[in-house]
């Protein structure tokens, strides 16, 4: 057959080889060249910001985000961060946020009542059309909630129906066919009103309500999935312009016919899609885009120092905590608990890894929600390693290994475990301490099925802002932690059921000191967003309750 | 040559089966439900987690899981990612990226590592010979990102003489900068490569022949030593054409191109299988294929190869 008798591969190794004598040399005068040419090139760099002029507050103009590839882009099928925040420009939820305090506002609706926190009353806005002309009626919305929440659809969003009666019959459990494709709790008594039976009064309901997964669907959503998905119809203030081009862009022009409480200064947006986000902000920098809503946290003082008035840290509700393995007898005693937490320097982590974009945890809810109580955890949550040390030993001390489990999907997790682990040993004394790092496809089902047998990074993201979101989500019965309270979860009912929103929020504080106090779950710190924007665009408010941008305030210079 | 073409080509069915096979072992044998993965720290519901592990075909054995997958193949099927896009839209609107990407740096390699080598060559041991020796050094030495990042910030940002990512520009100018970048490792090994073979050839005996028989340099250079000192070039341009093409991870992540590196990347995270399998197959193919090129090259190179 072949007959190669040449001498590639030989010669091939023989050049490298003796090449190999010059590198070192000129090695290092190259990384020298290299030190000096980034230093000047950072030094000096245009900035996307350098023109400071007022931008006008006319309409009109079209304006460019970055932005991660979604998965989906029909509001029940993800939960993914970036999808939301197209969402948020092409549907009306029935509710919004207020950007002052989180509380919700009509937005597709226009009243929602209830008597007992457990049916709710949902009346929609009269003559609210689809960009393509359909009109938004009950049915909408209750067709898009069925599917939501119809098991064998596999949507990612199914989980926020859980409350809605009928659920269950949904999501039957193992491999069996649910018998039905309609969440007996939802009633169109008419065109323009919808009644929703809660299992349970709820009175976070309306919160709920903002997630976008409760957004309506027109007709076409359900007789071509795959197609909408790439072009979504909706009922907000901006309507796709062509479909959305995978990994490349998502272009929105304003809506025609929308007359919500919304209309939009600019007439377009176009977001364009980075899987760096280094990458992104450089686009920034070059003044090819003009948002980058998640500017690295590495980069935080390049970007303080290049954008100025242009940049700015958003409080977040996204929060990182030190789960526990409660299955293992030797994390049984709060003490225990209780001295490793002390044990950790929150604010130096924040500060040597974080650049203090993140900012350290002293309660287990996020710092931007309405109740949220600074200092809630105490001096559990602060650094005091001598008194960490005592209650160690008054647990009892800890023997054999401590295991940190953490996924591998961001460098800094590898860092500031790292940190921790360097914390215990040297306050505690525990000597034998090994990181757990891994793919997170590895990691949920260990920390699901409790096969964990350390401290593992928990991590959770808000879905609306209640502290309710937070206890039942992360604490509460079935979830990740293996916490069982019957009077922790009793508090949380009473909180659901209270009739107002001061009396909720006072049975899910004493929920919360109650679960401070056993520390099943060690809070660590509250993460900020950084955005930073070009001198094209103006009226750019920042709030921790939306998506990301309010799309439709944002004006242009145009 | 027909025959051993024909021969050739038969041998790739038996090496895509069995790197299928390993790839799909690999990918589904490894512990972790990627399913769970992709919810991250919020656990999806079982009824959610059951119907996604049927789709994706999760719940069954590996040979199972295999022979469906040869199966959809058969019938040009590579089955869907876990979003649920199928997988042969995924990669059919990522190859021409790729491609672009990968040929623009392959001739980018091949051009500039051939002049370079040749110039310090036939310098030997004076300034140009240094600079190239000095210069390739320098780029082989850098990793990828820093130069990718660095030529963003000078090229694009500074100067603004390229696009800094994005394919918006089109081909060329879009491809330009990635493509240098992507070519600058290789290209520096071309040069050297081509440097030491001509050297050897230029003392070899039948150089100083052609010499003698009174030749022009010109012709003594190009017909006789360059000829044969292209066959490592070729070679390791053969390779390189498909390490090009599977080694633009990185470059398509920097410069933001919505290629194929840039999907196996992502589909590794996920562990998504038939995405993983998939790109592996077509990539499997393209290795075969240039391996076969390179050893029909080395018969026009050399008449006293032969193939039959």
């Amino acid at each position: 057959m072949l007959t190669r008798t040449v001498l590639p591969r030989p010669v091939l190794a023989r050049a490298v080889l003796t090449r190999a004598v010059l590198t070192r040399a000129v090695l290092t005068r190259a990384v020298l060249a290299l030190a000096l040419l980034a230093a000047a090139t950072t030094g000096c760099a245009r900035t996307g910001a350098e023109d400071d002029r007022p931008v006008p507050d006319v309409p009109g103009g079209a304006y460019s985000v970055a932005l991660t590839e979604p998965d989906h882009l029909t509001p029940g099928r993800t939960t993914s961060s970036y999808a939301l925040q197209v969402l948020s420009g092409v549907f009306d939820t029935p509710v919004g946020l207020d950007p002052g305090d989180g509380h919700p506002v009509p937005l597709a609706a226009s009243a929602l009542s209830t008597t007992d926190q457990r049916v709710w009353t949902l009346t929609l806005r009269q003559g609210a059309r689809f960009h393509n002309g359909e009109p938004v009626t009950a049915r909408s919305f209750a067709a898009a909630w069925d599917a939501a929440a119809y098991a064998p659809n596999g949507w990612d969003a199914n989980a926020y129906f859980t409350q809605i009666d009928g659920y269950d019959d949904l999501n039957p459990p193992g491999d069996r066919q649910p018998a039905t494709r309609h969440l007996r709790g939802l009633t169109v008594l008419d065109d323009s009103t919808l009644r929703v039976t809660l299992k349970a009064p709820f009175s976070q309901f309306p919160m709920l309500l903002s997630f976008p997964a409760f957004a309506p669907l027109p007709q076409a959503a359900f007789s071509d999935p795959d197609g909408f998905d790439l072009h979504p119809i909706g009922n907000g203030p901006f309507q796709l312009d062509g479909a959305w081009r995978h990994n490349q862009r998502i272009d929105l022009k304003r809506a025609a016919g929308y007359t919500g409480p919304r209309p939009p200064m600019a007439d377009a947006v176009h977001f364009e899609i980075f899987t760096s986000k280094d990458t992104a902000f450089t686009e920034l920098r070059a003044g090819h885009v003009d948002f980058v809503t998640s500017v690295p946290a590495t980069r935080a003082y390049e970007a303080k120092r290049t954008f100025g008035r242009h940049y700015a840290v958003r409080p977040s509700g996204t929060m990182d905590y030190l789960g526990l393995p409660l299955w293992d007898p030797r994390y049984a005693k709060p003490e225990l608990r209780r001295a490793l937490s002390m044990a950790i320097d929150r604010k130096g982590i924040t500060r040597a890894i974080y650049n203090e974009v993140f900012t350290p945890a002293d309660s287990l809810v996020g710092a931007t929600i309405p109740g949220h109580r600074a200092g809630a955890c105490g001096e559990t949550c602060e650094y005091r390693p001598a008194e960490a040390r005592q209650l160690l030993q008054q647990a009892g001390g800890f023997t054999g290994t401590l295991a940190l489990y953490f996924a591998n999907s961001d460098p800094s997790y590898l860092q500031w475990m790292t940190a921790v682990a360097n914390e215990l040993r040297q306050n505690l004394g525990i000597r034998d301490i090994t990181l757990r790092t891994m793919a997170a496809a590895d990691l949920g089902p260990i920390l699901n099925h409790h096969q964990a047998t350390g401290p593992y990074r928990q991590n959770w993201v808000a879905d609306y802002p209640s502290e309710q979101n937070y206890l039942a989500g992360l604490l509460g019965p079935g979830t990740r932690s293996g916490w069982s309270s019957p009077a922790f979860d009793a508090l949380l009912a009473q909180g659901d059921a209270a009739p107002t929103a001061e009396q909720s929020i006072a049975h899910y504080h004493q929920a919360e000191d109650l679960a401070l106090r056993e520390l099943p779950l060690i809070p660590l710190w509250n993460w900020q967003d950084q955005t930073a924007w070009s001198g094209r665009v103006g009226n750019v408010r920042l709030d921790p309750y939306s998506a990301g941008l309010r799309l439709e305030e944002i004006t242009v210079r145009h | 040559m027909g025959r051993y073409l024909a021969r050739r080509l038969l041998y790739t069915v038996p090496v895509l089966l069995a790197t299928t096979f390993l790839i799909h072992t690999l990918v589904f044998v490894l512990p972790g439900d990627p399913i769970q993965g992709l919810a991250g720290d919020r656990p999806l519901p079982a009824s959610v987690l059951a119907e996604l592990r049927h789709r994706n075909h999760l719940d069954q054995p590996l040979v199972v899981q295999y022979a469906e997958y040869l199966r959809g193949l058969l019938h040009g099927d590579l089955g869907r990612t876990f979003t649920g896009e199928p997988v042969a839209d995924a990669l059919a609107g990522r190859w021409p990226v790729t491609l672009r990407l990968g040929l623009t740096a392959w001739f980018l390699e091949a051009a500039l590592g051939m002049a370079l080598g040749v110039w310090a060559g036939l310098r030997r041991g004076r300034w140009a010979d240094r600079a190239v020796l000095g210069g390739t050094t320098l780029v082989v030495a850098v990793p990828v990102y820093i130069l990718g990042y660095l030529a963003q910030l000078v090229l694009g940002v500074r100067l603004g003489w390229f696009p800094v990512s994005g394919t918006e520009a089109g081909w060329p100018t879009a491809y330009l900068l990635p493509g240098l970048v992507l070519a600058s490792f290789g290209a520096g090994y071309v040069a050297r490569l081509t440097r030491s073979a001509l050297l050897e050839h230029l003392r070899a005996d039948y150089v100083r022949t052609a010499t003698a028989k009174g030749l022009p340099r010109r012709r003594v250079v190009v017909a006789h030593a360059l000829r044969n000192s292209l066959l490592p070039v070729v070679t390791f341009l053969g390779v390189e054409l498909g390490s090009l093409l599977a080694g633009a991870v990185v470059t398509e992540y920097i410069f933001n191109l919505p290629g194929i590196g840039q999907q196996v990347f992502q589909a590794i995270q996920l562990r998504e299988g038939p995405t993983v399998v998939g790109v592996t197959t077509v990539l499997v193919l393209v290795f075969c294929l240039a391996n076969l090129a390179v050893d029909v090259l080395y018969g026009l190179l050399d008449p006293r190869i032969r193939h039959d």
